[in-house]
């Protein structure tokens, strides 16, 4: 029996939104965790750590992100754990957006004059103080709005989760199709709905950029 | 006297009979390029050396050296009875020790004036944020704009953002305070503002080192001019001596290229 695509699927397909969010939102905050780790190995004077994350960095931007969540989701499943396709996307997303943001983060780091960790070094501060309150702070005025740009990504991005069968937007999109068969009807509405969280944050970026290159212009 | 404050008083007492800094034979490379080439320099408590020579000579790295923002590849650097090359602990002591100011200021763009100046106190020496901020109104009163306290560095002019550096500076009561071409960096009319400050400060007593190019500076605070080449100290002489009868060739020649 065919179903026809109403008020009542058009909510079902909102709703999943819900768990897109809380995907990309997790993803995202262990992302950053992980980031600002690989980002800081990045600029170590410990080669050993350089490497690390180098290598780090690397393997996921050289990997589809597919393969990502494949090799995280049977992988958890070979070393013996039940397979629980949140789990899997979390990680997997979290590891991808930690590369990425670590090698966003590195340049930002870098981005800050050289002078200022000379200042900071000869003021006797050591490198915990210097980072905190001296290199991250100016950093992070150049980081915003690459971050939220890599954001979008990472939303969009969350719609391969969907093939590891969890089901956020994309996935319930294809459940809904299956019942009702109006193909255009339904991804063009979960289409809207990625439009509409991505298109504000890419304002937001826009924004941000223009402040910081006005602040900067001295 | 028991041993504790035995223990505690002896740095002190032995510092106070060592030269400022004691450089011994120090060498240094970039790669192939020989940067430093056995640089001998003592420095006693209180004196005022300028350093001078033409650009690529050393004279920024000799000074770098002394805080450890570059590192020597042989001979020794002892300052304030600290060795350097020890490592460690006595290179944290003496970057506490040593101020520096820096030909582009290196001020915290995103920190007040104020703010720049209680960071390091706070954070170094762990004093509360009233004291140092008491300390650094002190030094912004002497370099003469407490008014700009609360301002960022964007909003001052390059004169006014070289005293807060060394206000900065001073804000850690340093024994001896390094000069990196203080006014390279400034136009014309800051210069002026910016060494009266320095002339103040060797004034009150304090062991400078300072690379620059004003000679008049030189002449009329300097004990003694240090003059470099290609890496070398060809000369160090009273200001007297240094200006009106300089010894050698090259000397005399990088003075007759800058007056």
């Amino acid at each position: 029996m065919i179903r026809v695509f109403g008020w009542n699927e058009f909510l079902i397909i909102v709703v999943a939104a819900q768990w897109t969010i809380a995907l990309s939102a997790i993803a995202f905050a262990g992302g950053s965790i992980g980031g600002l780790l690989i980002a800081l190995m990045r600029v170590s004077d410990v080669r050993a750590f350089r490497l690390f994350a180098t290598g780090f960095i690397r393997v996921f931007q050289g990997t589809p992100l597919l393969m990502q969540l494949f090799l995280v989701f049977f992988g958890m499943n070979i070393s013996g754990f039940a397979i629980n396709p949140w789990i899997a996307a979390t990680i997997a997303l979290a590891l991808h957006a930690s590369a990425f943001l670590g090698e966003i983060w590195r340049g930002c780091i870098e981005a800050v004059p050289k002078g200022q960790r000379e200042a900071a070094t000869a003021l006797g501060l050591r490198y915990y103080h210097s980072m905190r309150h001296v290199i991250l702070p100016q950093a992070i005025r150049i980081a915003v709005a690459p971050t939220v740009g890599f954001l979008v990504q990472l939303i969009k991005g969350t719609s391969l989760a969907s093939i590891i069968g969890f089901t956020e937007l994309t996935r319930q999109g294809q459940i809904i199709n299956n019942a009702t068969f109006s193909p255009f009807l339904v991804f063009g509405t979960v289409a809207v709905i990625y439009f509409l969280l991505c298109w504000p944050l890419s304002l937001v970026a826009r924004r941000m950029e223009t402040r910081f290159s006005r602040a900067t212009a001295r | 006297m028991n041993m504790v404050s035995e223990i505690a008083s002896a740095p002190r007492s032995r510092g106070a009979s060592d030269p400022a800094v004691r450089m011994e034979d120090v060498n240094k490379w970039y790669g192939s390029f020989h940067a430093l080439k056995n640089v001998n320099l003592t420095v006693g408590r209180g004196e005022r050396i300028v350093i001078c020579g033409p650009s690529g000579s050393g004279k920024s790295t000799m000074i770098r050296c002394i805080n450890q923002l570059e590192t020597i590849h042989s001979g020794r650097i002892v300052v304030d009875g600290h060795d350097l090359t020890a490592g460690g602990k006595n290179v944290d002591l003496i970057r506490q020790e040593t101020g520096m100011v820096f030909q582009q200021f290196n001020l915290f763009p995103h920190m007040t004036v104020l703010e720049n100046c209680t960071l390091a106190p706070m954070k170094v020496r762990g004093i509360t944020k009233a004291e140092a901020e008491e300390t650094a109104m002190k030094f912004l009163r002497r370099v003469r704009i407490p008014e700009q306290a609360a301002k960022y560095p964007a909003q001052l002019s390059g004169g006014q953002q070289q005293r807060v550096a060394i206000a900065r500076a001073l804000c850690m009561n340093p024994k001896i305070m390094l000069f990196d071409e203080p006014t390279s960096a400034l136009d014309p009319e800051m210069v002026k503002e910016v060494l009266d400050t320095m002339v103040d400060l060797a004034n009150e007593g304090m062991t400078m080192l300072c690379v620059t190019h004003e000679m008049g500076f030189a002449r009329s605070v300097a004990d003694r001019v240090v003059f470099m080449d290609r890496g070398e100290i060809l000369e160090v002489a009273a200001p007297d001596t240094f200006f009106d009868a300089p010894q050698h060739e090259r000397t005399r020649f990088f003075l007759g290229q800058i007056s």
